[in-house]
């Protein structure tokens, strides 16, 4: 009995140690040295896996900073500066000041503004609705409204008013990661800067019609009348295809172009209400007359 | 009786406007005439704003080897070059035309005399039916000659013209059958000609069986012209089943119809080639059925291209009340119109108005995994999974599984117990995959 023991135990052992010295010549060939560092980048990294930064995921992006060593082309717009000088520290490397950017909503093709002239009732897709037809209010540029950026939206930070029917972008939880500007068949979605206290002016439709259709579907639509451009101190303002676009680096936030819109189609967000004519929301604004010169 | 075997369905046909003979829609008082109104590239327009152009003149010009010409339906003034909302409610380059008269231009042969005799070489008809303007008929809008050349190493060996018009409601290839057999069977045998064939089938449904009928007769008298009559089973129209039900040949996946030595053209097309080789009439009018179950007087009528929906729709009797959705072309893979100012193009077989509760679609629920869409699917795919990969945006691996195979016929859509919308993630799915393979081919 006890040999049977004694030999089992000892067979046991044996094939253990041999198993160990075959498993430890293995693991010395078949070493993979990897920078230790992008452990410590990855762990810095926020995790969401979101792909705003151009790569595959946070591993990815931590392996190519490690990897260049070059801060100015790579940035984390999850984590932001903070992440970034962090990142910074621990690879002993100078972060630049990125300014937060925000996902913005060029469309303002509300029900009111742009009313319902046919129903579409296939399936629940943007894409699909983009590639099908040109929509319900007509608007061959306009916001669908069936939601292709919130199921892109991995932050929660987007969702469809009810009211509208337009996408509205959370200040507080958007990251700027840009999953929605590629969701959108349209190009509606652009990232912008945040901008000083949250505020920003832009162009809100991307409609390339002439003026008169482009009226004909929506109230608010851009009809490419060119006097933002002229109003404009600091050469922002660009008009291509009969539609105005207001540069985000060169805007000085002066907001002289907002009130010269006849259509109302460029939005001031998160401004004070102006003196001259207070209590005018942005949608219903009327055009002011423009003296000449 | 013949079929094909994979998949398909058998909708209500619903053909309510069979018995109704062809009318002549008035002239309408305007026309807008698209300029592209074949598959590929548009077509280039050459008269000028104010030109005075007269029925038949080309007012656009196609320029590469996939696209073709566009006639003036009408005569009149070209009142200006502009956009035009199309059936998919985007806008597309077209000619505005104010009808004054009716005067055509010289050399189009109007007489009701039928001509037999085939004088023009091969090469002569491919020309003519180019210039002519002449494109598929049956809804696809692919340019007739290209059809005719058969590239190197390929050979036809024969002609199938479809006469199937498998889509419930529409009448339009019956009626042209019954009132227009004898031209169209010349037709087929200019086309015949062209492809230096021998043997030439026309594919009819069962439920033509007056059209079957006289065919038949017409057909005696011209050896090489067979009638099949087919088993009633949608989408048998669709090329490769058509293929696969009268000759029992399966064009392999991903190719074209000379693979297997056939060449499918559409009734209304060996209407339009014979009228543009012995007529020299170019392709400036079609018969559109106009139809529906409250539809008060549902019609089939010839309609000069660029008319507007709304003049057909009155001529039967004005829209009615419960309309839902107006369709251009058939339920099965028509699509809802978003305005009735839309133009006749040459693709349009059938303005159908649907009922409202007809029209409505069943709220989606949830798959459950029955496969009927699978059993349906006429091409062998698998419904079900392609509408998923395309959901989800997963293009490569929706090509693997053969999504461009899909023809778009709606079986799946049409039997799914849950009414899933999966024709449309799969056009959805099939768009995004052939801008992939595009780009790809590009690099």
């Amino acid at each position: 009995m006890n040999e049977t023991v004694l030999f089992a135990v000892l067979s046991l052992s044996a094939i253990g140690v041999a198993s160990a010295v075959i498993l430890y010549f293995v693991a010395q060939k078949f070493k993979v040295i990897e920078d230790p560092r992008i452990d410590v980048v990855n762990e810095i990294l926020p995790g969401a896996n979101c792909g705003g930064c151009g790569l595959a995921g946070c591993r990815a992006f931590a392996e190519e900073l490690v990897k260049t060593g070059d801060l100015s082309k790579l940035n984390c717009p999850v984590g932001g500066s903070d992440t970034m000088k962090q990142i910074a520290s621990v690879l002993g490397l100078e972060a630049e000041e990125k300014e937060p950017m925000i996902a913005v909503v060029r469309c303002n093709g509300s029900r009111i503004n742009a009313p319902q002239k046919v129903i579409f009732d296939g399936a629940s897709s943007c894409a699909f609705a983009h590639a099908l037809s040109a929509g319900e209010s007509g608007c061959p540029n306009g916001c669908l409204g069936l939601g292709d950026c919130v199921v892109s939206c991995k932050f929660d930070a987007i969702y469809i008013s009810p009211e509208t029917g337009l996408p509205v972008v959370s200040d507080e939880k958007c990251v700027a990661c840009g999953a929605c500007v590629t969701a959108c068949p349209r190009k509606i979605i652009e990232l912008r800067k945040k901008g000083k206290k949250d505020r920003r002016i832009f162009v809100s439709c991307v409609n390339t019609e002439k003026g008169g259709p482009a009226k004909k579907n929506c109230s608010v639509a851009c009809i490419g009348c060119g006097k933002c451009v002229k109003e404009c101190p600091y050469e922002a303002i660009t008009l291509q295809n009969n539609l105005a676009y207001i540069d985000y680096e060169k805007c000085k936030l002066c907001r002289k172009c907002a009130p010269v819109c006849p259509t109302g189609a460029i939005l001031e967000i998160n401004f004070p209400l102006r003196k001259e004519k207070p209590g005018e929301p942005g949608a219903e604004k009327v055009a002011e007359p423009v003296t000449a010169g | 009786m013949k079929t094909f075997k994979l998949g398909g369905v058998h909708p209500e046909e619903n053909k309510i406007s069979a018995g109704e003979a062809i009318e002549v829609l008035p002239l309408p008082a305007k026309v807008c005439i698209p300029v592209s109104q074949s598959l590929g590239a548009p077509s280039k327009v050459v008269v000028e704003k104010g030109a005075i152009v007269k029925t038949g003149q080309v007012i656009a010009k196609g320029e590469s080897f996939i696209s073709s010409n566009v006639h003036s339906s009408v005569s009149g003034k070209v009142t200006k070059i502009d956009e035009v909302i199309d059936t998919s409610g985007y806008k597309r380059q077209a000619v505005y035309i104010d009808v004054e008269g009716d005067e055509w231009e010289e050399g189009i042969d109007r007489s009701p005399e039928i001509i037999h005799d085939i004088v023009p070489d091969r090469d002569a008809i491919i020309r003519k039916i180019n210039e002519m303007g002449v494109v598929g008929l049956g809804g696809a809008t692919f340019p007739s000659h290209v059809k005719l050349m058969v590239p190197d190493g390929k050979k036809a060996e024969y002609l199938l013209i479809n006469g199937v018009e498998c889509e419930p409601y529409l009448t339009s290839d019956h009626r042209l059958m019954l009132e227009r057999g004898e031209e169209m069977v010349i037709g087929v045998k200019i086309l015949m000609k062209a492809l230096g064939v021998s043997k030439a089938f026309i594919g009819i449904e069962k439920n033509k069986q007056d059209a079957i009928v006289h065919l038949s007769v017409i057909c005696s008298k011209h050896p090489g012209i067979e009638v099949v009559p087919l088993k009633v089973k949608y989408p048998q129209g669709g090329e490769k089943q058509l293929i696969k039900a009268v000759v029992n040949r399966e064009v392999p996946s991903g190719k074209l119809p000379i693979e297997v030595g056939c060449v499918v053209n559409n009734v209304g097309t060996a209407l339009a080639v014979y009228e543009a080789v012995q007529k020299n009439k170019p392709l400036i009018d079609r018969v559109v059925t106009v139809t529906g179950k409250s539809v008060a007087k549902p019609s089939n009528l010839l309609v000069r291209i660029g008319a507007p929906v709304s003049a057909l729709v009155d001529f039967a009797g004005g829209l009615p009340e419960d309309a839902g959705k107006v369709i251009s072309g058939g339920p099965m893979m028509g699509k809802a119109l978003t305005s009735l100012d839309v133009p006749v193009v040459k693709g349009t077989s059938g303005i159908l108005i649907m009922q409202g509760a007809e029209s409505k679609r069943a709220a989606a629920l949830n798959c459950i995994r029955c496969g009927r869409c699978i059993t349906a699917c006429p091409m062998g795919l698998e419904p079900v999974l392609l509408a998923q990969l395309s959901e989800n945006q997963l293009f490569e691996r929706a090509e693997k599984d053969r999504i461009m195979d899909c023809i778009e016929c709606g079986s799946c859509h049409y039997t799914c117990p849950a009414g899933r919308p999966l024709l449309d993630y799969l056009r959805l799915g099939k768009n995004k995959t052939g801008i992939l393979i595009r780009n790809r081919g590009k690099k």
